[in-house]
């Protein structure tokens, strides 16, 4: 092996690695956030909505999740704009991860909301609760402490995957990687460089996820 | 520029041979992979477990697109030319053995301690006690999500072909460039990849159910 790594012209251009990173960030944090208002407004239809709007439910779930994130960019990208719904890269790949993760959070938002005992509700009916303080108080925290570490990890997911989006040429921090590719040619070290930036976000916001959980949403201790 | 056809459709599922093919191997490499992870994650061994801890946790924290791009481009430098079905083979069957050993992992630690403090009582030694007393049990609780990953490794191929492995995507790629149809050929390919995909969630889902039941007597 006489390979020479080379990683001074990847390190000079931090500012765009840095712009990169924090296009990934803003795009997953919007993703997450419209993703949760579709997963809810899911959960609710398929946990109480009529028939229809069940089955309609079902079948995006279905859909969304027996295919690859990949193909589903390439319907909002290349696909909708032929039935003339057109819309820049960014906006494609945001509506891509949003749909996405809508359908991967409807069924953790359904189990947390399913993991309540219909008892506890009941009980607080019987201690003389009113029905925003029962859900405050006995329904949100033990459904978010059921359905946090899924969707933080989910979020993490989301992250990871959105590199592919720069496939389709929207910003995001793998198509940082693949500009400074076609200006420096030294791949591999850009690569391993943008590899470990993923990495330490990953790690950050699983620590961050483990302190919230911790701190806020476990029981006190009893001892 | 031609329009799409029946001769489109049968181009993607021959396609569709080796995106199957891709998924077996890299299922089978995970499998071997991801059992030597699990095992090593449970050995209670220091160097072992922090090894193959660091492992899972930088495959699981990095995307696979980048995985494959550094098999696909690092692997030249090491000295040796590579195509894309084998950068796409390794970069999968390593995030494979990642997740594969996260999952059995956590299948064999929820074996109840009694059973391997039983084992050990007995007087079996690691090897006879993982392959009599503990993996026999873990193997039931592992069925389900094992098939429930096979969906995710299925659809992780599809990102072989921006590395210009052809598969599914790919030729769904080759075949829009050609008739500039892509509502039509992108359905196709979705619908191939939840043909595919489906079935194998709902065995999956079924067997959960099943687990479940015979579990909650």
């Amino acid at each position: 092996m006489n390979y020479q790594f080379e990683f001074g012209a990847v390190f000079a251009a931090w500012p765009l690695l840095l712009k990169g990173t924090l296009m990934t960030l803003e795009l997953s944090l919007s993703a997450t956030v419209l993703g949760l208002i579709v997963a809810i407004a899911c959960a609710w239809g398929k946990t109480s909505g009529p028939l229809p709007v069940r089955l309609v439910v079902n079948a995006y779930i279905e859909l969304i999740r027996n295919t690859p994130f990949l193909v589903q960019l390439f319907f909002f990208f290349f696909a909708l704009p032929a039935i003339g719904l057109r819309w820049s890269p960014h906006t494609a790949a945001l509506i891509a991860m949003v749909v996405n993760l809508g359908a991967y959070a409807t069924e953790i938002i359904r189990a947390g909301i399913e993991s309540i005992p219909k008892g506890q509700i009941e009980a607080g009916l019987a201690l003389n609760l009113k029905a925003h303080q029962i859900f405050r108080l006995v329904v949100l925290k033990p459904a978010l402490r059921a359905i946090f570490p899924a969707l933080s990890s989910q979020f993490i997911l989301l992250m990871l995957t959105s590199s592919v989006v720069s496939v389709i040429s929207a910003d995001d921090l793998t198509s940082v990687a693949a500009n400074l590719q076609s200006r420096t040619f030294r791949s591999f070290e850009i690569y391993i460089v943008v590899t470990a930036i993923y990495l330490s976000l990953a790690l950050i916001f699983s620590f961050i996820f483990r302190t919230i959980e911790r701190r806020s949403l476990s029981y006190p201790d009893r001892r | 520029m031609r329009t799409f056809g029946l001769g489109d459709v049968w181009f993607i599922l021959q396609a569709a041979q080796w995106t199957v093919l891709l998924s077996l191997v890299a299922f089978i490499g995970g499998a071997i992979g991801g059992l030597a992870i699990a095992l090593s994650r449970t050995s209670g061994n220091v160097v072992l477990v922090r090894l193959s801890t660091a492992f899972t946790q930088v495959f699981q924290g990095t995307p696979l697109l980048m995985q494959l791009f550094l098999a696909f481009f690092g692997a030249p430098i090491l000295g040796f030319e590579v195509s894309p079905w084998l950068a796409a083979s390794i970069a999968l069957i390593l995030n494979t053995s990642a997740f594969l050993g996260e999952i059995w992992r956590g299948c064999i630690q929820a074996i109840p301690k009694g059973q391997w403090e039983a084992a050990y009582a007995l007087g079996l030694n690691y090897v006879p006690r993982m392959r009599l007393v503990v993996l026999p049990q873990a193997w039931q609780i592992a069925l389900p999500p094992t098939v429930g990953y096979l969906v995710q490794v299925l659809k992780g191929t599809s990102l072989a072909a921006i590395i210009g492995f052809t598969e599914i995507t790919r030729a769904g790629q080759i075949i829009n460039n050609a008739t500039f149809q892509p509502l039509i050929v992108f359905s196709v390919v979705g619908a191939i990849y939840f043909a595919l995909c489906w079935p194998l969630s709902l065995l999956a889902g079924r067997m959960e159910r099943q687990l479940k039941l015979a579990t909650t007597r």
